[in-house]
């Protein structure tokens, strides 16, 4: 029928796969360490900021990982991420505040906040979809400032700038005992003390945990190959049968779901929900800059990207004080390396991962497993 | 009985009017070929067919029924396949997605995998290399794989044989040969000599309108008539 030794002759050889593959598995057991280290959190550090950093890293690769399947998956460019971050978390938080600390109120408060974050990206999906991406962009930034105003707003049920403060299901009061000894005080394991604090965490590192597998499971699924495709091009994925508009916006809903899960957890973890903790633009900028850093359309980049901007956030001021110290004979550096200039080595860190790293951590590591 | 028919069709982009009036009826199986110069207004056809240019309407019929309306991915959904001259693959994807993709369920039938890995080999031996490292060669025939990876009623392609190597043009042309033995075929194709050896009937398009439109072999034999509107000497 046909020539195929002519033609094996002018195909070539396909590249090697087995780099490739490496760097994939090194990616995969890293971001697999990192969970391991989350989980094994309460038991290795023992001091109360190193957990509240371990629980803001969990939340935020879910919220980062929702977001690159919108932008590094899809394409899609949207600026209203935390809105839906804060619609889940003021849903569990005015539940909680209306009905009490109860399992129902909670529940039924993180429905509603889900259903709202859906509804808002199905309406603005299916009527903006359609437009040129900065359109689109525009759009989700005018959404998400006007969500900042009605918050301060309608301050009778969000509480305004000052946030609300509330009980949470009794499981999670730092006085409740998972486990009591015979003298009737909290068991410690490894110097923790099993409390609602540790179910609390757990409760939130857990869920955060199946989020982000489910998300890297979508993205492994045939609908993450058709969500790739109108990446790259919708009129190609058009042309073979894909509704582009039907599939953006669900896509565009899914990650809403998951950054209002996001907030719901966090909200019960926090017990306190206002327009800096879940909605202001800082934790945008701070969702872009991870993607960014992780490695844009990986899904996997949102660990490092995190890990990296939340250690830097909480530790960077430490170590550089200490960094002072230990060089106050030298001439200027002390003055560089005062704490006070922290935002300002972040920045060189930053601009220094991008320049270095174009493509985000866990991006240059499976390209340079793509080159021959 | 036709699978397509063009009535008056009638094609404006931006400002411009591309196309005017251009009507044929393609017949049921074989290879029709659309001739024409650069700029002539081929893929413009094609594209209108596939909806991806808005077109007159009630002017394009697929087994009847008018189409002209529809959305691509609708058209795309009743059978019509589309390999553009760019050859449309997703380079981001492996050689398996990028198939995967044009699968209705996201599953492959084996059957008729293993028949497109007898039309094009490579294709089983890159499955899992990102469809951006193949060559041009290769590259087209993924696209021409994707858009007969399911049974389709209609494959338009343009400019298939576009800066590949003599070899690849070859067993692109035995490949064409089986599929439209199928599956209609529509193929716009700049290389005389190509087209001819594949075509049964075809349309010779000239500055938006149809210029010809009859058999291969009468279009063949009239030399004059090549040369007129298609400059062949």
């Amino acid at each position: 029928m046909f020539n195929q030794k002519k033609l094996s002759l002018a195909w070539g050889n396909p590249p090697s796969r087995d780099r490739n593959q490496n760097l994939a598995y090194t990616l995969r057991i890293t971001v697999g360490l990192v969970w391991a280290i989350l989980l094994l959190a309460p038991f290795l550090f023992h001091d109360v900021r190193a957990l509240e950093v371990a629980a803001r890293i969990c939340i935020f690769i879910v919220l980062v990982a929702s977001y690159d399947l919108l932008i590094g998956i899809t394409g899609i460019v949207s600026f209203a991420h935390t809105l839906f971050f804060a619609c889940g978390a003021y849903g569990a938080a005015i539940g909680l505040k209306l009905y009490g600390g109860s399992w129902s109120a909670y529940s039924l408060g993180s429905l509603a906040g889900m259903l709202l974050a859906v509804t808002i990206a199905a309406v603005i999906g299916l009527l903006s979809l359609r437009v040129k991406a900065i359109f689109f962009a525009m759009i989700t930034l005018a959404v998400a400032s006007l969500a900042l105003v009605m918050v301060s707003q309608f301050s009778a049920y969000t509480g305004g700038e000052d946030g609300l403060t509330y009980k949470t299901p009794a499981l999670f009061k730092t006085a409740t005992k998972l486990l009591e000894n015979e003298n009737g005080s909290t068991v410690k394991v490894f110097g923790t003390k099993l409390n609602g604090k540790l179910a609390a965490y757990y409760f939130l590192s857990f869920s955060c945990l199946l989020i982000f597998a489910l998300t890297v499971r979508l993205v492994a699924t045939p609908l993450g190959s058709v969500l790739k495709a109108i990446r790259e091009n919708d009129t190609r994925a058009e042309a073979i049968g894909y509704r582009v508009v039907r599939y953006r916006s669900l896509i565009f809903c899914l990650s809403a779901a998951s950054a209002a899960v996001a907030g719901s957890i966090y909200a019960v973890w926090l017990k306190y929900t206002g327009p800096e903790t879940v909605l202001s633009f800082t934790i945008m900028i701070d969702i872009l800059l991870m993607v960014v850093i992780g490695g844009m359309g990986t899904i996997w980049g949102s660990v490092p990207g995190v890990l990296l901007l939340v250690l830097a956030q909480y530790y960077l001021r430490d170590l550089m004080e200490i960094a002072a110290e230990k060089t106050t004979g030298i001439p200027l550096l002390p003055e560089l390396l005062s704490p006070e200039r922290w935002l300002l080595w972040l920045g060189i860190g930053f601009i220094l991962v991008v320049y270095f790293f174009p493509k985000g951590l866990a991006g240059a590591m499976l390209a340079s497993g793509e080159k021959r | 009985m036709s699978i397509v028919q063009l009535q008056d069709m009638t094609t404006n982009i931006g400002p411009y009017r591309i196309l005017h009036n251009v009507s044929f009826e393609v017949p049921t199986g074989g290879v029709f070929v659309l001739l024409g110069r650069n700029g002539a207004g081929k893929t413009t056809t094609l594209r209108s067919i596939m909806g991806l240019w808005q077109t007159s309407p009630k002017s394009v019929f697929f087994k009847g029924k008018d189409i002209s309306g529809l959305h691509t991915s609708e058209i795309a959904r009743m059978g019509v396949a589309y390999v553009p001259e760019n050859m449309g693959i997703f380079g981001g994807l492996t050689v398996e997605e990028n198939l995967r993709l044009a699968t209705t369920k996201g599953k492959f039938d084996k059957s008729r995998l293993s028949w497109v890995y007898q039309l094009f080999p490579a294709l089983e031996k890159f499955w899992h290399t990102k469809a951006a490292a193949l060559s041009g060669g290769q590259k087209q025939m993924l696209s021409v794989a994707r858009a007969v990876i399911e049974p389709r009623e209609l494959i338009l392609i343009d400019e298939p044989t576009k800066g590949l190597a003599p070899a690849i043009i070859a067993n692109m042309h035995d490949a064409f040969a089986e599929i439209s033995q199928t599956t209609t075929l529509i193929l716009v194709e700049q290389n005389f000599a190509f087209a001819r050896s594949l075509g049964n009937q075809l349309a010779v398009i000239d500055d938006g309108c149809v210029a010809y439109t009859g058999s291969m072999n009468a279009f063949e034999s009239d030399a004059e008539l090549q040369a007129r509107l298609l400059g062949v000497a």
